[in-house]
């Protein structure tokens, strides 16, 4: 009998994907771990594979980890977050207008535009919307929201939408954008938005992104050096680096869950998904 | 409050997207890891991009109140050495004490400068040509400054409008000559060329006079391809034995063989060639055209040379393969006809200046003196590179009938 072989699941959100999983599966099969993966276009049905035995654990956005989890809650059943990234925990997003603005806290953005990023986007719309209301400000009542949809069911993964809210933000086609603060620094940098030309009006709460999400049953050894080898990963070894750098991290680091506490109110108060992970909005499209 | 021993930095109200980061980049270098940075600021958005940037680089990043302002507390991450450990050394941009580069350029220093740090895990680049000896010459950065201050622009270098009238025979035979020269110059320019690329950029004096030597080739068929045409006419005749001639060079796979023929023998012989049209081309254009491009060919023959008494110097048993190269490709060339009539009359005619019986004899003398002086360079060339003057002899009467 062939031995047996980890699969992972991971969203193509950008070319470079196939590059980063290539890599890494060179680098476990190299040191022993027979691994494999599969590709989705979206973390929808990524996570629905992680309950039908396709898959062993999945690269998941937060929001993905949200529904997996509530899918296995209501089954009885448990996922786990075993690592994430460095660079995945405590981000904030930033609520941005225009330096010349007269808007100056969140409360005159009463009747006001605000562009968010696609539909599915933690960091870009869930998250701000939470943060809004918990400022008394729910659309559509208090505002506008204009999204700004950039490939749905990859849940926020590509910068675009981000970018293209700035872009209307500059070009005075909304009244404030939201963004996560490292974006609002790399605009600054890239010259999308012009340093000095934005005022950052509030900040969100913390929150963690990413996680290595185990599907439920999934083989206890494999997982086990599966984690191993991700955290002996060091960026100052140059055959791993480029790996590292190509996902955006310095150093893997175990799992946590305490950071999604303020998504998890969002998806409930946006009626995004049900307590048992189905999918409620008739608008999102992936 | 006492006064705390951190360092700390005041990026006053500069944003980190206009150029504080580099402060701040700067600052933390000087730290060891583990070690602390403070730094106040106070444009609107520095706290905020200042957390960003930490979680992207791996340092822990908290904020103390001092006199009611906030203040960063950043501790320099383990990581951010970690890209220059195990990086690899490349030489000095000078080269050793006797301005040597390496014996041996290592594939992963790829295109960095000679002389810089290069990290590890760069991408290899294969360069066939990577081994000094095969390819370096001592005196190559001079010829290169040589090479440099040398270059000279066709069109204002020349007096093109020159009055002169040549007898059509005449005209016609000025025209077969350049014919002749395009094609070994298109030779002279392909052959470095095609070797170029091979060349590791460590070698960079080497890589810096091909490059110069190709854009002299280049020139070189501007001005023969323009006086050929001065008067209206199309280029002449290109026959199957000169090309066949100059095809063996082309194919000649081992950059010294390449060089030895080429350089060494074939443009030392086209030195005299240009010489000999400085001194008897009937109209003062050729005669400017010829002075001009036999300093670029003296050039080249001079790196030639020096690239194989370097070579020899340090592999002395190399002379066999350079010997070699000459029988095989005279082997090659038995069959074919060699330097066709039509140039050798051309140069005849060309040196007479008109057809009388009188001043076709002192062309045909001239030209006959012209294959002479030819022989004589190769022989002594053939000296200087140590063989002995009975082979020198021998190798020099075996050089292409076609000249180059």
């Amino acid at each position: 009998m062939s031995e047996p072989v980890l699969i992972m699941g991971a969203v193509a959100y950008a070319p470079k994907v196939v590059t980063i999983w290539e890599g890494f599966k060179a680098f476990f099969v190299k040191n022993g771990l027979p691994f494999d993966y599969v590709l989705y276009s979206n973390y929808e049905k990524q996570v629905e594979a992680q309950f039908d035995g396709t898959l062993h654990l999945a690269w998941n956005s937060p929001l993905a980890w949200v529904r997996a989890d509530r899918i296995a809650r209501s089954r009885g059943q448990q996922v786990h977050a075993v690592a994430m990234r460095d660079t995945d925990c405590d981000l904030r997003s930033a609520i941005v207008v225009r330096a010349d603005s007269p808007i100056q806290t969140l409360a005159d953005l009463r009747g006001k535009t605000v562009g968010m990023g696609a539909l599915d986007s933690p960091q870009a719309t869930l998250i701000p919307l939470d943060h809004l209301r918990s400022e008394g400000l729910v659309k559509p009542r208090d505002f506008l929201l204009r999204y700004f949809d950039v490939l749905g069911g990859k849940h926020g993964d590509h910068i675009g939408g981000e970018r293209d809210a700035a872009v209307a933000l500059m070009a005075g086609e909304v009244d404030a954008c939201c963004l996560i603060d490292g974006n609002h620094l790399a605009f600054g940098l890239d010259g999308t938005l012009p340093s000095g030309s934005t005022r950052v009006i509030a900040r969100t709460g913390a929150y963690d992104h990413c996680n290595f999400t185990t599907s439920p049953g999934a083989p206890a050894e494999l997982i086990e050096r599966f984690v191993s080898l991700l955290m002996a990963m060091r960026w100052d070894d140059p055959q791993v680096r480029p790996l590292l750098e190509l996902e955006g991290l310095r150093e893997w680091r175990a799992g946590r869950t305490s950071g999604y506490a303020l998504l998890e109110r969002a998806v409930d108060d946006e009626n995004f998904y049900s307590r048992d992970g189905a999918i409620l909005n008739p608008d999102y499209r992936y | 409050m006492a006064p705390s021993s951190i360092p700390t930095i005041d990026i006053e109200s500069l944003g980190l997207d206009q150029g504080a980061l580099l402060l701040i980049r700067r600052a933390l270098a000087e730290r060891p890891v583990g070690g602390e940075l403070q730094v106040r600021g106070r444009s609107p958005d520095w706290e905020m991009h200042l957390e960003a940037w930490c979680r992207s680089q791996g340092h822990p990043l908290r904020f103390d109140t001092v006199e009611g302002k906030p203040q960063a507390r950043i501790t320099r991450g383990p990581h951010a050495e970690g890209r220059w450990r195990d990086a690899q050394a490349t030489g000095t941009a000078l080269g050793d004490i006797n301005g040597a580069p390496a014996d041996d350029a290592e594939a992963g220093w790829g295109l960095a400068a000679r002389g810089a740090t290069v990290e590890a895990g760069s991408p290899n680049f294969f360069f066939a040509l990577h081994r000094r000896h095969e390819l370096w010459a001592t005196t190559a950065g001079e010829l290169y400054r040589q090479a440099a201050a040398a270059q000279w622009d066709p069109a204002t270098a020349i007096e093109w409008d020159a009055d002169f009238e040549l007898p059509p025979a005449i005209e016609a035979a000025v025209v077969q000559v350049m014919t002749y020269l395009i094609e070994n110059e298109n030779a002279a320019l392909l052959v470095p060329a095609r070797h170029l690329g091979q060349i590791h950029p460590h070698f960079r004096e080497v890589l810096q006079l091909l490059a110069l030597q190709c854009a002299d080739e280049a020139r070189h068929v501007e001005v023969f391809t323009r006086r050929a045409t001065l008067r209206g006419h199309e280029p002449a005749l290109s026959t199957a034995g000169g090309q066949a001639s100059l095809r063996t060079l082309f194919d000649a796979p081992d950059f010294s063989v390449a060089t030895f023929l080429l350089a060494v023998l074939g443009e030392g012989s086209f030195v005299n060639l240009l010489n000999f049209l400085q001194a008897n081309a009937p109209d003062p254009v050729t005669r400017q055209i010829a002075r001009l491009t036999a300093r670029d060919e003296a050039r080249h023959v001079a790196f030639g040379m020096a690239h194989l008494e370097y070579r020899l110097s340090v592999q002395p048993d190399y002379q066999a393969k350079l010997r070699n190269a000459i029988e095989v490709r005279y082997d090659a060339l038995a069959s074919t006809a060699g330097l066709n009539e039509e140039v050798f009359d051309a140069l005849v005619l060309l040196a007479a200046g008109e057809l009388s019986p009188g001043a076709i004899a002192r062309g045909h003398a001239a030209v006959q003196q012209l294959q002479r002086d030819m022989a004589a360079g190769r022989r002594a060339r053939l000296a200087r590179l140590g063989f002995d003057r009975d082979e020198a002899e021998r190798l020099s009467a075996l050089h292409t009938r076609n000249f180059m």
